[in-house]
């Protein structure tokens, strides 16, 4: 039935088609993103391993679903915390030994660190695809002239309820509000007594967390396998530039242009040279609004 | 700068009689690879050692190199050399024109923008089929040869392989012991610093990349007419960040780093083949405990180590007497 439809879709609504499903990998790449801007502005590193917290999401699911045989729920659960934890000893191992960081070397012991998240993952994952189920099986339900699975409101649901409770932690709770103070000045917030290289520490705890659920809610739609994560954490670095690296609207904004952009362009223009549409976007914006689309002078930061 | 000849001339001397110890033609062909190896991490570490610019996207120059001598030898039947030469000229204009913006960025920025250049290229190589091959590779490209002598065994590539080897090292020691290279080295300390000393630092940089990049390049083409055949996977961004392991592994600003770092991480692979893919996690390693704990790579970590640890026992002795 699904099939037979999609034979008659006019053009209008394959575009119709080509923004759902843009809008929900704009999701994922804005909650990257997001956990990219908030490491950024905590330390002004940026994370060349984000991706593969997002792969280890994934990763973690499947080895709690797989091997442990839990409850879809409770791996998810699991996964998060895990990944969390990995994103703490991530930063606890490479960034925080570093006597003398210079941007280069942080550039590059976050891409070592990456590329050996990722190698321990092959080798304890093997490189294989897997599959993970959808949350609530695979029916498409039809809105107006779009057919749109379960999976995908899912992604919608669970992307908009992250970033509110980011929103609200960063807003209203002591550490949050500490975090933006490290934002804004590292050394005024050190000086009021806040223990800076803690909230280092919650920043990279944070992003892996918000990283790790892209990682998992999108999972059943794309599969994953120990290497999604260079070109997904790319993307969600894409997002956040676009964004001008604000931890808020900007990033989430520029995630969902970014997704359907590459939506749009896959599905009318060519869909090998997808890829090559976000880093395209990225040069362009680096070279000509560096401070990303939306922002004005400033850039809101956190 | 007479040492420095002298230790030029060393190495040309094991370069020359290399062969008379080694005759099988696996280990010449390893030495091969060392030697492009060699000449790419060349040209990153004038950038990223001298001039403290990153770039993650050295694969894709290398693979346009490779790429425009194979189309042009294999597609239309251009002499090699020719092609060679369009290569590199194309490649160091394309790097020239885009170097203006992109070396506006700095650090992380630029990382990720060159690191974007790179995928951009590596995808253009899989998608561009009717040019390339696409993902199956491009094959049936010629050996170079010169004046009747055909570069197609493994003794004959590996002279010609080293022979622009020496000639790049000599081109990049000459380059860094004069006014340019000093000027690399202000722009690498401090830029504000180096522009007020009067060094036009944007225009420096960029000129670098484009060298940089026109030499990748020139080690792309030699690289296509020794394997006769070219396939995107040896182009992609893991490659990129293995070059700038070699050259971090090495040394940073060392122009003998660079073979080192070349050598070893050549070697390696070959060495522990019982890792296979795995050896992905050796780079990873060696690239946190390398930036961790020896910065100045093993050119100047190695000495380091020695003189702390003879320091340490000459102490010890004097501690108990």
């Amino acid at each position: 039935m699904a099939c037979l439809k999609q034979r008659n879709m006019g053009l209008s609504d394959q575009i119709a088609q080509y923004l759902v499903s843009g809008l929900s990998t704009g999701a994922i790449y804005a909650l990257i993103g997001i956990g990219f801007a908030i490491i950024y502005n905590g330390t002004e590193i940026i994370n060349f391993a984000q991706g593969e917290m997002v792969m280890l999401g994934g990763m973690f699911t499947l080895f709690g679903l797989d091997v442990l045989k839990l409850p879809l729920p409770v791996a998810i659960l699991m996964a998060v915390t895990l990944t969390t934890l990995s994103g703490v000893l991530f930063e606890r191992l490479t960034i925080r030994p570093l006597k003398s960081p210079t941007p280069l070397s942080l550039v590059i012991i976050t891409i070592g660190g990456s590329i050996l998240i990722r190698g321990i993952a092959m080798l304890v994952g093997g490189k294989d695809t897997h599959a993970i189920p959808a949350f609530s099986g695979s029916d498409p339900l039809s809105i107006g002239s779009a057919t749109i699975l379960p999976q995908h409101l899912w992604i919608f649901a669970l992307t908009v309820i992250a970033i509110v409770l980011n929103k609200l932690f960063f807003q209203y709770s002591i550490t949050g509000k500490a975090m933006r103070a490290c934002a804004a000045n590292r050394r005024a917030a050190g000086l009021v007594g806040i223990d800076v290289r803690r909230m280092v520490l919650f920043s990279f705890a944070i992003s892996a967390g918000l990283g790790s659920l892209a990682g998992i809610i999108v999972a059943p739609l794309t599969m994953t396998s120990y290497d999604v994560g260079v070109m997904l954490g790319l993307k969600g670095f894409c997002a956040a530039i676009i964004g001008g690296l604000s931890g808020g609207l900007g990033t989430v904004l520029g995630g969902l242009l970014l997704g359907v952009l590459e939506s749009l362009g896959a599905g009318l223009i060519s869909s090998g040279y997808k890829d090559a549409i976000a880093f395209i976007i990225l040069l362009l914006i680096l070279f000509i609004r560096p401070q990303g689309l939306f922002s004005r002078a400033q850039t809101e930061r956190v | 700068m007479n040492r420095e000849v002298y230790k030029f001339l060393v190495l040309v001397a094991i370069v020359l009689l290399c062969p008379l110890a080694v005759h099988e033609g696996y280990i010449l062909n390893v030495l091969v690879f060392v030697g492009i190896h060699t000449m790419l991490a060349l040209a990153l570490n004038l950038l990223l050692g001298y001039a403290g610019q990153i770039s993650l996207g050295q694969a894709g120059f290398f693979g346009l190199g490779a790429y425009i001598s194979g189309i042009l030898t294999a597609t239309h039947g251009v002499n090699p050399w020719l092609a060679m030469g369009e290569g590199a000229v194309v490649v160091t204009l394309l790097a020239f024109l885009i170097g203006f913006p992109i070396l506006k960025l700095k650090g992380h920025y630029l990382a990720m923008a060159t690191l974007g250049l790179g995928i951009i290229i590596y995808i253009v190589f899989n998608e561009a089929v009717d040019q390339t091959g696409g993902p199956s590779g491009l094959s049936g490209i010629p050996n170079l040869s010169l004046g009747g002598i055909i570069f197609d065994n493994d003794l004959k590539n590996y002279y010609l392989i080293w022979t622009f080897v020496l000639l790049s090292m000599g081109l990049a020691l000459n380059l860094v012991h004069s006014r340019i290279g000093r000027a690399l080295r202000a722009i690498h300390d401090s830029e504000v610093a180096a522009r007020v000393m009067g060094v036009n630092a944007r225009l420096l940089k960029v000129q670098i990349f484009a060298l940089s990049a026109g030499l990748s390049a020139v080690a792309g083409s030699l690289y296509a007419h020794t394997m006769t055949f070219v396939a995107p996977a040896s182009f992609g961004f893991n490659f990129s960040v293995e070059l700038v392991t070699m050259v971090i592994i090495g040394g940073l600003a060392s122009i003998y780093g660079s073979l080192l770092g070349a050598a070893l991480l050549t070697l390696l692979p070959e060495l522990l083949r019982a890792f296979q893919d795995y050896d992905i996690i050796v780079y990873g390693l060696l690239l946190i405990i390398m930036t961790m704990y020896m910065p100045g790579g093993l050119v100047k970590g190695v000495p380091a180590l020695f003189s702390a640890i003879r320091s340490r026992l000459k102490r010890k002795p004097s501690a108990h007497a």
